[in-house]
């Protein structure tokens, strides 16, 4: 896993306490109205996210970047960059 | 025999219009609403649209309606769901006013047994209001969330919801309300009131029982308290209830279309309740707010006689009315909302309430003007606490 310094994203999907597998759709839906080259940030609690959002990266063509360890109590935050 | 249906709080019919939307979606229209081929896309476009009228009623976002089973499982969503998602941020202390429906009392109640949260029911005056002041003194920094209902279906105050909203919005703390007397009955704007979660349900609009809905303010964090799937984006588990919905969506269209004419004849005829009964049976005391009341609402305790039995009495002459709680009502304990507004417990006993809707007619209430204060007479003649102050006043009764 990759651990990022810098955790800037043009948009947030923010997912904690929702049903999986809602931190597979709801950033599908949101990635459609991305540029090339913005960045998303994913907000969950789910540990299942660690492995299934890198997976659906490689497997649609988008950039995982990794993930950020700053303070956020009770989530992970996951960030793709839109490359399709 | 004549009949008078004055118990439209508890329940009340389906509206016609309403029941002939839902029909085709028992049958014909059957498919589920997650179901990825067009059987199911059709009907989760259906939902969505739903979603869209029953924010349009109250000035919300469609992405803010959580659809649940009923006023109580939103009210546990709102208070439960909340409180959980934030605890370990802000702390384990939660407000509720003393007059909240068992729902609400209940859902503070669990986090307090099981999750070892603080609970502070707050006191209210003797309408029933919360004051903003003792509101703000209560607040602490682990509060974590405050509900205080918007209007009471015990006895008809009405919540200056605004007013505490401001006070914990200062300290950032976030506010729900219970508007399940109050939606389709006044003017419910959530930008106006400036509530985070607000509760509705589908019954009290003219839908059928075992559909309601949360309106909670886009970007809140929900713990789920039905686990399951994606329904409801997640935060709801359980397929959801097409027809239930789309009942609630036409009720809800229809309620904001009437509401302007709805509310003043709803006043009119309790008006005309309220003045008659306190000309016709002595010793009665109108409870709640005398003007910022729900405008269909009613409710009395009447001295020396026990509210059951002129529940009873009238029912069998075709008046349905109610005495307000489901405590004093089945377990004959003393209503929570009427101790809190400082009603003695003997005078508590003879609570009734009248509650009223659009298909109310001036013939029931004059109905009722006509049988209840002979049906009030024929029970304090056999009452020993009655005799007993007749004859300390001067041996009439």
């Amino acid at each position: 896993m990759r651990f990022l310094n810098e955790c800037k994203a043009d948009a947030t999907a923010d997912l904690v306490y929702r049903a999986c597998p809602m931190h597979l759709l709801e950033p599908m839906e949101l990635m459609k109205d991305l540029k090339h080259g913005e960045v998303l940030e994913i907000l969950t609690d789910y540990d299942g996210a660690l492995e299934d959002i890198p997976a659906w990266c490689a497997k649609h063509g988008q950039e995982f970047l990794g993930i950020c360890e700053d303070a956020c109590d009770d989530c992970y935050k996951l960030y793709i960059k839109k490359q399709s | 025999m004549k009949r008078a249906y004055l118990d439209h709080a508890a329940a009340t019919p389906v509206r016609p219009e309403v029941l002939e939307a839902m029909l085709p979606f028992f049958v014909e229209r059957f498919g589920n609403p997650s179901a990825v081929y067009d059987l199911g896309s059709e009907i989760k476009a259906v939902m969505e649209e739903q979603r869209g009228k029953v924010a349009r009623l109250i000035g919300a976002r469609p992405e803010e309606i959580i659809f649940t089973s009923s006023g109580a499982e939103a009210n546990n969503l709102a208070i439960k769901g909340l409180s959980l998602a934030n605890f370990l941020k802000r702390g384990r202390h939660l407000i509720v006013s003393a007059i909240e429906h068992h729902s609400v009392l209940n859902s503070a109640r669990f986090l307090e047994k099981f999750f070892d949260f603080e609970v502070t029911f707050l006191p209210v005056d003797r309408y029933g209001r919360v004051d903003p002041e003792r509101l703000q003194k209560a607040l602490t920094p682990a509060t974590v969330m405050v509900s205080i209902g918007h209007g009471s279906n015990e006895i008809g105050t009405l919540q200056e919801i605004p007013e505490l909203v401001a006070v914990c919005r200062a300290a950032g703390v976030p506010f729900h309300t219970d508007a399940v007397a109050t939606v389709g009955q006044v003017p419910v704007e959530v930008k106006e009131l400036d509530v985070d979660l607000l509760t509705i349900s589908g019954p009290a609009l003219g839908a059928p029982k075992g559909i309601g809905a949360l309106y909670f303010r886009n970007k809140l964090r929900l713990v789920p308290q039905l686990n399951g799937g994606i329904q409801e984006n997640g935060r709801r588990g359980g397929t959801e209830n097409i027809p239930g919905l789309v009942g609630l969506g036409v009720a809800a269209e229809l309620a904001r279309h009437e509401l302007a004419a709805k509310a003043p004849y709803l006043a009119d005829l309790r008006d005309l309740l309220v003045q008659g009964i306190q000309k016709l049976v002595p010793d009665v005391i109108c409870t709640g707010h005398p003007e910022r009341r729900l405008p269909g609402h009613a409710s009395f305790c009447v001295e020396g006689i026990e509210g059951e039995a002129l529940l009873f009495m009238l029912s069998r002459q075709g008046i349905y009315a109610n005495t307000g709680s489901a405590c004093a009502s089945k377990a004959l304990k003393t209503s929570p909302v009427l101790a809190a507004i400082g009603i003695r417990p003997d005078l508590a006993q003879g609570s009734i309430v009248f509650t009223l809707a659009r298909e109310t007619r001036e013939e029931e209430i004059h109905y009722v003007l006509e049988r209840l204060p002979e049906a009030v007479a024929k029970l304090r003649s056999f009452s020993p606490v009655w005799r007993k102050k007749m004859a300390a006043a001067g041996g009439q009764g």
